[in-house]
């Protein structure tokens, strides 16, 4: 897969905001950044109220994720480019979304909300009217999505991808420094993972690296094994994937799976492996 | 917010939950070159080693927080009038920063 097919320019979006089948989608955790101005024609959508269960601890399944997207206008064949706060974390966990339930044509917008504002792009407070489609989506490629039991059997067999900020996988930290540290799981690491903070695979501007970039990063630097399959994990699940993008849609590795359940999970398990320190540990 | 990763609304109030004689609180102001507030700037927590930490956004009141621990930090502003970069050694408590950006 060519990285144009996946990942498109701020000057790209600019050119294209009127071209007919293709829909704008801000996914944002924080709606009042829609709600203060947005990409002319870009629907909204809200990680959490959209994008989760109301009840169990898991996301939308088939039928809510095809009642959603035909609520928001969105057609099985449009070609959906997302963009959203956070360095493209939320657009990155929706590009997932849109991949598990077998979206064909999807792409992230580079640099996501952060470049365009930063380019001081035009943005608009007008909310587009869409008429509702009937989108049908695929069922859950589980090729994409590891479960606990996986990232426990993944020690020391699979590349085991950490990427949250490395006081938080040395257990120094629970929770991303910009929240208080009110979280009561245990705090450390899944054993042998290689610890790779997501921002190492951005720009200061939010723009994904080079192609050249992230494989020496993951590879040369963090030793990524690229003859084994690869599970990335967080704390919730969304910056891990920004990194699956940059691993399986930028670089091109088939066997790449997010562990959404991720440290919140993890570190609440009764009796399962955690390493403590900087180091990946052992089986 | 607490089984969230995004920023909390940065000009919102210290939440009363949070314990300043435990937390270590990095917070302060970005500034442009006409001394003016900037709502929107895109501030970079990076740990003692350049490791990118957390980051927010910035809101009316041109501020910043983050809920960190004591030692070195490097505060990076990123905004449409310029960038600016300060360090700080922070202790346990408030500690206090201006960021001026510029071109």
């Amino acid at each position: 897969m060519a990285r144009e097919d996946v990942l498109v320019t701020a000057d790209w979006a600019e050119a294209n905001l009127d071209t007919p089948g293709v829909v704008f989608v801000e996914v944002d955790e924080d709606t009042a950044a829609y709600d203060s101005g947005h990409i002319k024609g870009a629907v909204k959508i809200d990680w959490k109220d959209d994008l989760q269960d109301p009840v169990r601890r898991d996301f939308v399944n088939q039928e809510q994720f095809s009642q959603l997207l035909s609520e928001r206008g969105i057609a099985n064949d449009d070609t959906v480019v997302l963009y959203g706060g956070n360095n493209n974390w939320f657009a990155a966990y929706a590009y997932w979304y849109f991949k598990l339930y077998g979206h064909q044509d999807v792409k992230l917008l580079d640099g996501g909300r952060k470049k365009w504002e930063l380019d001081a792009r035009d943005v608009v407070t007008e909310v587009p009217q869409r008429p509702a489609t009937n989108y049908v989506a695929g069922p859950l490629d589980w090729s994409l999505r590891a479960k606990r039991d996986e990232a426990e059997a993944a020690i020391g067999v699979k590349n085991l991808i950490d990427v949250r900020s490395p006081d938080e996988y040395a257990g120094r930290l629970l929770a991303p420094a910009h929240l208080p540290q009110e979280q009561s799981q245990r705090g450390g690491h899944i054993p042998t993972a290689l610890s790779v903070p997501w921002s190492k695979a951005a720009n200061e501007d939010g723009t994904f690296k080079s192609d050249a970039e992230l494989r020496e990063i993951y590879v040369d630097e963090a030793g990524l094994d690229e003859s084994k399959a690869t599970i990335a994990y967080c704390r919730i699940g969304e910056r891990s994937s920004h990194t699956w993008f940059a691993l399986r849609e930028l670089l091109g590795y088939e066997d790449v799976k997010n562990y959404d359940g991720s440290w919140t999970e993890y570190g609440s398990l009764v009796g399962v492996p955690i390493a403590l320190g900087d180091e990946p540990g052992t089986k | 917010m607490s089984d969230s990763c995004a920023a909390p609304d940065q000009d919102a109030a210290l939440p009363a939950s949070v314990d300043l004689e435990k937390e270590t609180v990095l917070t302060g102001t970005v500034v442009n070159g006409e001394g003016e507030l900037v709502q929107g700037a895109y501030v970079r927590l990076l740990d003692g080693t350049g490791e990118f930490t957390a980051e927010v956004v910035t809101g009316e009141g041109g501020q910043f927080r983050f809920f960190a621990a004591p030692g070195k930090w490097t505060l990076r502003a990123l905004s449409r009038y310029g960038d600016a970069t300060g360090e700080v050694e922070a202790a346990r408590g408030l500690n206090e920063t201006s960021l001026a950006v510029s071109r």
